[in-house]
């Protein structure tokens, strides 16, 4: 096996979409709930840079391979 | 045999046959991409128009402290201070803790409620299609119409809920009032919701309940299982997919509800059931503060995409069942 389809091979193992689309799928959940809860200010004020990174970080992912 | 027309021997009064002839060879030398394009660049442009450019430009107020009340002022950049100001603010966090509260009871319900419906209205019975009609009949008006119906029920003096409450508890029916009171008013809102919803987590539960292969509840009487353990271990668990779907399908409206609670209460007694969409308007349209709203409006389009994409997942879940 050639050096680059290794490297590939590797690639595809860490860049695979059901993980990471999960962890998005997480980080958009938590930013919501971060934004509704009822008990600490400042986790309000973080939950929107949460959402986003979740959001952005889900289109992003959505173009790995399967 | 097929037989295809020829166009250009079609003689069209008033176009001179060179000119003719030049469109012909115009539209024969477009490929059928080109002319998928053609079909489509109307709907393109409308939605680039009416979408795309109002978001693009509200992107673009959000960082600027536009007040339209004083539009004369210079446009000012103030960078991300909408943002940390909505952020900062009590005010709007309460309001989205109003706003979670009501989507959570209100999701809540109209989930116990439709899914019950779903499990009578999936056995058979005499009159199945005329109650199956009926009930899905307030998912079928508007949300102004059901809020200008529902402000009429629930009319201390006139309305006839508060009768008909009045005589089940013996209060006198002028004595309280659904919208206008502080304990009552949220629970009106979550009431009206649930009654016009219900209908929608109904039809989708059943479209997952008669998803489910007899052999499976053949099997189980085989195996002498009761109704019960049919429920908990075959009803319910191949339904889940499908209660997913309603409870985030009704999140992610309930998030964005807004005409109907403007017509019910309008956010009132106080700010009791004043939800953020309401808060946004009264931001825009009240205080004409167009950069702040603006930046409140892309928080809330920010969030809906993002629960929208969960959405999007689990309808992926439920294709591939």
């Amino acid at each position: 096996m050639s050096g680059s389809a290794i490297a590939n091979g590797g690639l595809m193992r860490w860049f695979r979409r059901g993980p990471w689309e999960a962890g998005a799928t997480i980080l958009i959940g938590v930013g919501i709930v971060m934004l509704v809860q009822p008990f600490s200010l400042d986790l309000y004020s973080y939950s929107f840079v949460t959402i986003l990174a979740g959001t952005l970080g889900y289109v992003i992912v959505s173009h790995f391979p399967e | 045999m097929t037989t295809i027309l020829q166009p250009d021997h079609v003689t069209i009064p008033g176009v001179s046959e060179p000119a003719k002839s030049r469109a012909t060879r115009r539209v024969r030398g477009l490929s059928d991409r080109a002319i998928a394009w053609l079909f489509v660049a109307p709907t393109i442009a409308l939605l680039l128009a009416i979408n795309i450019f109002p978001l693009v430009w509200m992107i673009r107020l959000s960082f600027t402290s536009l007040n339209l009340s004083m539009s004369y002022l210079p446009l000012r950049f103030v960078g991300l201070d909408n943002f940390t100001d909505i952020l900062t603010d009590e005010d709007v966090w309460f309001r989205l803790q109003t706003t979670a509260q009501f989507v959570i009871s209100s999701v809540a319900l109209q989930v116990v409620i439709g899914f019950g419906l779903a499990l009578l209205i999936n056995r058979q019975f005499r009159g199945h299609s005329f109650w199956t009609t009926m009930i899905l009949l307030p998912m079928m008006l508007s949300p102004a119409v059901v809020g200008n119906f529902w402000t009429l029920l629930f009319q201390p003096q006139i309305g006839p809920f508060n009768y008909l409450i009045s005589l089940f508890t013996g209060v006198p029916p002028s004595s309280f009032s659904m919208t206008g009171e502080v304990a009552l008013a949220p629970w009106t809102i979550v009431l009206v919701d649930t009654w016009m919803w219900a209908p929608y987590v109904m039809l989708i539960c059943l479209a997952g309940l008669r998803s489910i292969p007899d052999y499976i509840y053949e099997a189980a009487e085989v195996d002498r299982a009761s109704a019960w353990r049919q429920f908990w271990s075959i009803t319910l668990p191949m339904t889940v997919p499908f209660l997913m779907l309603a409870v985030l399908f009704r999140a992610i409206e309930n998030f964005k509800m807004f005409d109907m609670v403007n017509l019910l209460t309008s956010g009132g007694p106080g700010s009791t059931t004043e939800l953020v969409s309401i808060t946004l308007k009264r931001a825009a349209f009240e205080k004409w503060r167009t950069g702040y709203s603006s930046a409140l409006a892309i928080i809330l389009f920010v969030t809906v995409f993002g629960a929208a994409n969960i959405y999007v997942k689990v309808l992926n879940k439920v294709k591939q069942r």
